[in-house]
């Protein structure tokens, strides 16, 4: 039936709804919604075949300000209900839009089945380290010690590295971006739009309210350069101002950083393998944090495996075409029956 | 083996009987829900009217031969219509000391027990309590008619050149009971001997195990000289049709596949295992072939929330669980009430708070189910009557669904879930088709998400549609555009608009009707899986003479239209209930009326006796 139409050519204005967008001026959360609306005419798909699904926080009123279908639901559960939209109609491109303490405090559940079971969703989680909408509680990301209204004394939390959470539960795409680093997180959401399975990234994200410049070392213009590692497939891990910062596994397999030239050359270095089975190499590449180590940025992992909803489908196909397609009467006349 | 009907047949008399109750019980590892499951259906096949009533312990598997680890499966068989499963038990088959103490006293004066003799040794015993052994003590047991059968060693013996390990041979000893049975009561044993051909088709020396035990126990009976008269129960007088039994969970399952099938629809489910609903998620997920999706879910929200989502996106879109369950989904549907999005939530209710009673039924999520979700949030509540009615109660969820864009809740319960009746096969072209319609863009107008028709339902758009794109969400909306709206004025009236949208349902489900007088002295309202145990009561009690009539509820919000002026016809109102009295309460505060109560939280259902005594009771005291 999809072939022979033309798609109409469409523009990021065709994806902006008729709602007034209301985040906090300068929020973070505007330069996502951009790279979204510039990213989703890209793809070819109709327009009215994107679906968008959030939980509860600030990022979760994302589908009210596209033109697309979507829903807007309640804390944490956008996978649940996004695998409901993507099980009952497999054609529809299905996102969800989540935060740090939307999918990983109360949603953590969710979050981790969703991944493990590769359904074909796009999960993208705003990390601003804190909880915006509530006006400013620590968040399962935030880093320990910070002082809120609700840790006056500081936290004492350990946080969660969504990254490792989600190569954790196996996703077959992960990968991280920033808000305001225009480019590459576009390519990044091109990129998770593409592929097929659950792919999750995680972009930083600016609340510059009540978390402002948290990520100043990943966004800033002279700072990022030496505190993020852009990853590309099959190069050398390289990094610097002056491309002169390698990483390099130690005796002890651990990651260090050490500077090119002076006996160390490029195939001295840890080369990044994407599409690596083995996830012990994204799960190194995630376990690098800012300000010990420089922070990986672009795609983490990404491996080709059967969807979950291809397989729930394949089941019923071979069952139609194991039993036939079913008829109530022979159901209900199956085992043992009686005529009176 | 075809039944030996002849009177005088090997010197034993044969009884004519009307209706009879049988128990089955032993250690939960004993197969005694097999052994009643088998009886039923030979039962059923052979034409009586049946209902059934399993019973099982709350472990999977508790210490052998402990009081706690009893399971039991009740069983009456009668040659006319019953309603449930009986008050007394005519046969009670004990396979151990501790089935023994805690099933006995339910065993009627002059009725036959039947004991697994080898199983009353000294560690049974003493892990049963007693301090000797009961079938020594000759006045302990005086009032029935005991036979003490060794059926271990006689299984053991029958299938022993097989060459069974001991433990396979004694595990065929359930069979051999059931053969007894089946000779005490002429049953044809065909049916059961088909059903182990093929549930061990891959086993053949189990086979012929479990077939040589159950012909041992069966000719056991003819030759045993310590049983004398055997019984005979003839076919019900049903009404003409093909026939099989169900239990409630089955009925569920194939109705909601039935909504789907004449609604051309797929049908999603979402489900978390939770007893004693996890059936409901078992039958569908057979019938794959029937374009039925289903999804376990790593939580009872994910399940509802998923529902949620394939209801968006345009699958009729069913959950199901129990109590705690229900609980858990509370915020989901209010999510679907806002949305207005249809789907269905059964809730198989059991003994409550929290895990309470988790095997045993009771009616007492009546309360979370009509009021239970924050805000002003009304859902639709149907309540089957009992198994076989679960078939059409799961159309009738669906249908106001989809025809009210409104989550609908059905209350199911232990009892009428795992409990069976004979259901009559229906003529699929007879039943009520189910209309879906989905909106599609029609002319240069902006599409409106929130418009409404005549029965104040909105429009239901599959994605994927060009030209309606919208959003929904758990934020208050204005109606007709669906933009988010937080005005006090616009709260207020699309509070009252989707509170007068369920109350319009009741001009499209049927009247109230009652069994009885249309007026009088004492109506008896009823809901959910108590129908049988009051229809009976009211029924016996009208032929005793008294001015009774009966209600049974299956529409429970709305009530159907006319039963304020019904309820004012009679001078009295008794509602009995297994909880300490939800739908009184209800009833009382919506139509002002003096309602009493009659109720038990035990986990059990009514017996017949118990409300006929209070009817009897109220009508005497006036």
């Amino acid at each position: 039936m999809s072939v022979d139409v033309p798609l109409p050519v469409l523009s990021p204005k065709d994806f902006a709804s008729d709602q007034e967008i209301r985040w906090c001026p300068r929020c973070g959360d505007y330069s996502i919604l951009a790279q979204m609306k510039k990213v989703l005419p890209t793809l070819g798909i109709p327009k009215e075949k994107f679906v968008f699904v959030s939980g509860i926080g600030c990022s979760s009123r994302f589908p009210y300000y596209m033109d697309t279908y979507g829903m807007h639901s309640i804390h944490g559960r956008a996978p649940a209900v996004a695998t409901g939209v993507k099980l009952a109609n497999p054609e529809l491109q299905v996102w969800v839009i989540t935060g740090d303490g939307d999918s990983l405090s109360i949603g953590g559940n969710h979050f981790m089945h969703v991944l493990r079971r590769n359904v074909d969703l796009k999960v993208i989680l705003f990390n601003n380290q804190i909880y915006g909408l509530t006006k400013g509680q620590y968040s399962p990301t935030s880093p320990m010690g910070t002082k809120t209204k609700s840790t006056p004394f500081g936290s004492v939390d350990r946080p969660l590295n969504p990254l490792s959470v989600a190569i954790g539960a196996r996703a077959t795409f992960a990968a991280r971006s920033v808000d305001v680093d225009i480019k590459h997180l576009c390519s990044v959401l091109e990129r998770a739009a593409k592929h097929k399975g659950s792919a999750f990234v995680e972009v930083y994200q600016d609340c510059n309210v009540f978390n402002s410049g948290a990520f100043e070392f990943a966004s800033k213009k002279g700072k990022k350069e030496e505190n993020v590692i852009y990853l590309e497939h099959g190069k050398p891990l390289i990094f610097g101002k002056e491309r002169d910062k390698g990483i390099r596994l130690n005796s002890h397999d651990q990651p260090e950083v050490v500077e090119l030239g002076k006996g160390v050359t490029e195939d001295d270095l840890l080369f990044h393998d994407e599409k690596s089975e083995d996830m012990n190499l994204a799960f190194l590449l995630a376990s690098m944090r800012h300000p010990e180590m420089p922070e990986p940025m672009g795609v983490f992992r990404c491996v080709e495996h059967p969807t979950y909803n291809e397989a729930v489908y394949d089941q019923v196909a071979s069952a139609t075409e194991r039993n036939g397609e079913g008829d109530l009467e022979e159901l209900f006349n199956t085992g043992d029956t009686w005529t009176v | 083996m075809a039944t030996t009907d002849v009177p005088g047949a090997n010197g034993k008399l044969s009884e004519q009987l009307d209706a009879v109750v049988i128990r089955f019980c032993g250690d939960s590892g004993d197969g005694m829900q097999l052994a009643g499951t088998q009886f039923t259906n030979v039962s059923a096949v052979f034409g009586n009217d049946v209902s059934t009533l399993p019973d099982f312990p709350a472990e999977i598997r508790a210490p052998a031969g402990t009081l706690g680890g009893v399971s039991g499966f009740q069983i009456c068989f009668s040659s006319s219509d019953i309603f449930t499963p009986g008050d007394e038990v005519d046969t009670l088959v004990a396979m151990n000391p501790a089935a023994l103490k805690t099933n006995v006293a339910d065993l009627k004066r002059g009725g036959t027990l039947i004991v697994n003799e080898d199983a009353f040794e000294k560690s049974n015993l003493s892990k049963a309590g007693y301090e000797s052994n009961p079938l020594d003590d000759e006045e302990s047991l005086a009032a029935y008619q005991v036979q003490k059968v060794p059926m271990t060693s006689l299984t053991r013996d029958a299938v022993a050149e097989l060459g069974l390990s001991p433990r396979e041979a004694e595990r065929c000893k359930n069979f051999f009971a059931m053969g007894l049975v089946y000779w005490l009561y002429q049953r044809d044993a065909t049916p059961t001997e088909e059903w182990v051909k093929t549930k061990f088709a891959k086993k053949p020396e189990l086979v012929d195990a479990n077939l040589k035990a159950l012909h041992a126990g069966y000719n056991y009976g003819i030759t045993t000289e310590a049983i004398t008269v055997h019984y005979r129960v003839d076919p019900a007088d049903l009404p003409p049709g093909n026939y099989r039994k169900v239990t409630g969970n089955e009925a569920l399952a194939f109705g909601f596949v039935t909504a789907a099938k004449l609604a051309g629809k797929q049908l999603f489910y979402g489900g978390y295992p939770i007893t004693p609903a996890s059936d409901i998620l078992h039958e569908l997920s057979k019938l794959k072939n029937f374009d039925v999706v289903t999804f376990q879910a790593e939580d009872e929200i994910a399940a509802i929330t998923s529902v949620v989502g394939a209801s968006y996106a345009g699958d009729l879109a069913i959950t199901a669980s129990s109590g705690p369950g229900i609980a858990l989904k509370g915020e989901g549907m209010g999510l679907a009430a806002i949305m207005e999005l249809p789907l269905v939530v059964v809730d198989v209710q059991r003994g409550g708070p929290s895990t309470g009673l988790p095997t045993k039924t009771e009616q007492s999520d009546l309360y979370m189910c009509m009021f239970g979700r924050n805000g002003d949030c009304p859902m639709p509540l149907v309540a089957p009557a009992s198994p076989a009615d679960c078939f059409e109660m799961a159309q009738e969820a669906l249908r106001i669904a989809v025809e009210f864009m409104t989550p609908v809740l059905l209350l199911s319960d232990g009892y009428i879930a795992n409990g069976a009746e004979p259901w009559k096969i229906p003529d699929i072209s007879s039943l009520k088709p189910i209309k879906v319609s989905h909106e599609n863009k029609q002319g240069d107008e902006p599409f409106m998400p929130y418009l409404r028709d005549e029965k104040k339902a909105r429009p239901w758009v599959v994605p994927g549609t060009p030209g309606c794109e919208h959003r929904v969400g758990g934020l208050e909306k204005s109606d007709v555009t669906g933009n988010v709206n937080y005005s006090p004025e616009n709260h207020q009236f699309m509070t009252t608009l989707r509170a007068e949208k369920i109350a319009g349902i009741a001009d499209f489900i049927p009247e109230q009707t009652v069994e009885g007088p249309e007026s009088g002295d004492l109506l008896v309202i009823s809901w959910g899986g108590t129908y049988g145990a009051v229809r009976t009561a009211v029924k016996q009690s009208v032929q005793e003479g008294l001015s009774v009539a009966h209600a049974h509820i299956r529409y429970l919000n709305p009530f159907p239209k006319n039963l304020g002026d019904l309820i004012k016809q009679y001078k009295k109102v008794l509602i009995p209930e297994l909880n300490t009295g939800q739908l009184r309460m209800i009833i009382r505060g919506t139509y002002l009326a003096d309602a009493v109560g009659l109720n038990k939280v035990q986990g059990k259902p009514f017996l017949i006796s118990e409300v006929k005594e209070k009817i009897r009771e109220m009508i005497d005291e006036k």
